[in-house]
């Protein structure tokens, strides 16, 4: 099992009272499965897929990643967390503007290789595999909405994750693109072993996950296989 | 792609936020190093002027300021050169050697120079009332003698003394330093001023004072030349120590009661004042400045992070810690606090260089060693302003990058 999360509650406090936006929630990931998150808006499941990338920290609720518990409360170690382990694929891309295609890759790498040259050659490969390859000089705002998340998932691919998390990754493309992206990244759970974990709205999108799992309140729902 | 290349590449991509905050820096380190540079060369001055000029007297109309020894005639109202008799008539002892001056800025092509008409020793000695009661004879009077035993006054540097200019010709001229290197001038050469063609006769050491920006003619030469009669705009007067002691300058001033009197010590003692208040105004714009620069870099950050947020939060979502965050901002601090300082001492060294004529008639050479002080506290007050923005920008959260445009 990849990923074990246990009683996982996120509360956020509001002025009309408290919210749990993940509701003491249990869920097992296998290794190598595909899981897509479905849910109204509020449903949680964007706060599930921050837990689950150690970008935020639940009120409460344990969380084991290859049978090892992690300290969710430790900032540190949740960012040697990401940086090892899980690559982020979101709607607006989240590319740094004043970086090229190239560099925004190259600096994802830095985190934990500092040779230059080595990064570069691994930049250049992953740009040549997402169909890139004559575009690393461009900047975001010169690449349409389907290249820039093609740069954003070579970038997540960048440390080599075992975990690929994407946040609506279809959000901003029309439906042709949409199924490009969508194909890339079946291919990266099909043919790397990556296991992906994908929230969306699109009902089209949900179907190619080999696990769906559906949110309502912060409680699971309905889970498929 | 290492994190310095990414600060240098988003300093670039902000270049008007870089503009607005360097000049900041900029302009705080030049005020800094304008006012110590004029206030450094000035002390400088004034230590010179101590050592080598001893109790000079001059003679200025009433109305002059005397700021400084130097450059008190210059563009100085006038009175008549009949004073000169006046002095020398009166049999005053301790009057050693006297030199009145007529002086003037005027333009050669594009360059401000100063020329000053003096009376050669010569011109002097052949008026026979002067020979037989004025300097010549005073020059042996008993007051001016040294003492037996002691060692007669001695110029430390021999080239700051203004020495009596024996000859002097009508077309003759003497120029500075400074104004024969700025014009190329070479001794043997020729000079025109206002049309006339002057022959230089030589060209003077350097002194390190405004002299080295004056030309030096004739007395009558330049009454003609700038069409001033029979007026002159100083009188400078070597005096013996004891006889200014034993209050020579009192009966100069029963002499010539509508002109003011005064020594190089007096004068002095003003410049120095002048410079006390200088390094107070130093002190009080360095506390300004660290002040209001580090608030205004902090300021500068603070922005530069709340634009960034969301940048900064797609760096930390890749896995970068807090650490690195604190290091790209602060490296940024300091890179702005290097080019800052440089351009602030450039600025600051430029300015010094073109205002300490203008407004304290000193010439005002770069001071190198502020350089690496400018860059020093501009380093400092960059690096202090960012501390807390730095700090505040770890606490975005990672997944600030989610929240849509």
């Amino acid at each position: 099992m990849l990923i074990q999360i246990n009683n996982l509650t996120k509360t956020y406090q509001r002025h009309d009272g408290a919210i749990n936006a993940v509701d003491n929630l249990s869920l097992d990931i296998p290794k190598g499965s595909y899981v897509t998150i479905t849910g109204a808006s509020g449903s949680g499941k964007t706060t599930l897929l921050l837990i689950l990338g150690g970008l935020l920290q639940p009120t409460s609720g344990k969380m084991k990643y290859n049978a090892k518990e992690l300290d969710l409360q430790k900032e540190k170690d949740m960012a040697t967390f990401r940086s090892n382990h899980v690559g982020f694929v979101m709607q607006s891309f989240a590319l740094i503007p004043y970086l090229t295609a190239l560099e925004n890759i190259s600096i994802a790498l830095n985190v934990k290789e500092n040779d230059k040259d080595k990064n570069r050659k691994r930049a250049l490969e992953l740009l040549e595999w997402v169909g890139l390859s004559d575009r690393t000089t461009h900047y975001p705002k010169e690449l349409s909405a389907g290249q820039q998340q093609r740069v954003a998932i070579a970038r997540a691919l960048a440390n080599n994750p075992d975990l690929l998390l994407a946040d609506e990754p279809t959000g901003n493309l029309d439906p042709s693109l949409s199924e490009e992206i969508l194909g890339i990244l079946k291919e990266i759970n099909q043919k790397q072993g990556t296991t992906v974990v994908m929230v969306t709205h699109s009902p089209m999108a949900a179907e190619y996950g080999n696990t769906k799992i559906q949110l309502k309140n912060g409680k699971l729902q309905i889970i498929k296989n | 792609m290492r994190l310095i290349d990414l600060t240098i590449k988003e300093l670039w991509h902000r270049k008007s936020q870089l503009t607005s905050g360097l000049l900041a820096i900029t302009l705080g380190i030049g005020v800094i190093v304008g006012i110590r540079t004029i206030s450094v060369v000035s002390e400088k001055a004034v230590a010179v002027n101590l050592d080598n000029l001893g109790a000079n007297i001059l003679v200025l109309p009433q109305a002059t300021s005397v700021d400084n020894y130097y450059s008190a005639d210059i563009d100085a109202p006038t009175f008549p050169e009949s004073y000169v008799e006046k002095i020398v008539t009166s049999t005053l002892p301790g009057v050693d050697n006297m030199s009145p001056k007529l002086t003037r800025r005027v333009k050669i092509g594009t360059e401000n120079i100063v020329l000053t008409g003096i009376l050669p020793k010569s011109e002097i000695a052949s008026k026979p009332i002067w020979q037989q009661n004025g300097i010549q004879a005073n020059k042996v009077n008993a007051s001016c003698a040294p003492k037996p035993g002691t060692a007669p006054a001695k110029y430390l540097d021999p080239k700051l003394q203004r020495k009596g200019i024996q000859d002097l010709a009508e077309s003759d001229c003497f120029v500075g330093s400074a104004v024969a290197q700025r014009l190329n001038l070479k001794e043997q050469g020729t000079l025109t001023i206002e049309k006339k063609s002057f022959s230089i006769v030589k060209v003077l050491p350097e002194t390190g004072t405004v002299d080295d920006d004056r030309v030096f003619a004739n007395l009558h030469t330049v009454q003609k030349l700038l069409g001033t009669g029979e007026q002159i705009s100083a009188i400078e007067i070597m005096g013996c120590c004891s006889a200014i002691s034993d209050g020579l300058l009192s009966k100069m001033r029963n002499i010539l009661p509508d002109t003011r009197i005064t020594t190089i010590g007096q004068i002095v003692a003003t410049q120095i004042e002048t410079n006390r208040m200088m390094n107070k105004i130093s002190l009080v714009f360095l506390i300004i400045i660290l002040f209001v620069g580090s608030i205004s870099i902090g300021n500068y950050i603070w922005a530069n992070v709340n634009e960034r947020r969301k940048e900064i939060g797609i760096l930390r979502m890749i896995g970068y810690h807090k650490r690195h965050i604190y290091y790209i901002l602060v490296l940024k601090a300091l890179i702005m606090g290097i080019v800052g300082g440089i351009a602030g001492y450039i600025v600051g060294t430029l300015a010094a260089v073109w205002l300490g004529p203008q407004f304290i008639g000193i010439a005002v050479s770069p001071i190198y060693t502020l350089l690496l002080l400018s860059i020093g506290l501009s380093i400092f007050i960059s690096v202090l302003g960012s501390l807390i923005p730095a700090y505040m920008a770890g606490k975005i959260e990672p997944f600030s990058n989610m929240q849509e445009d």
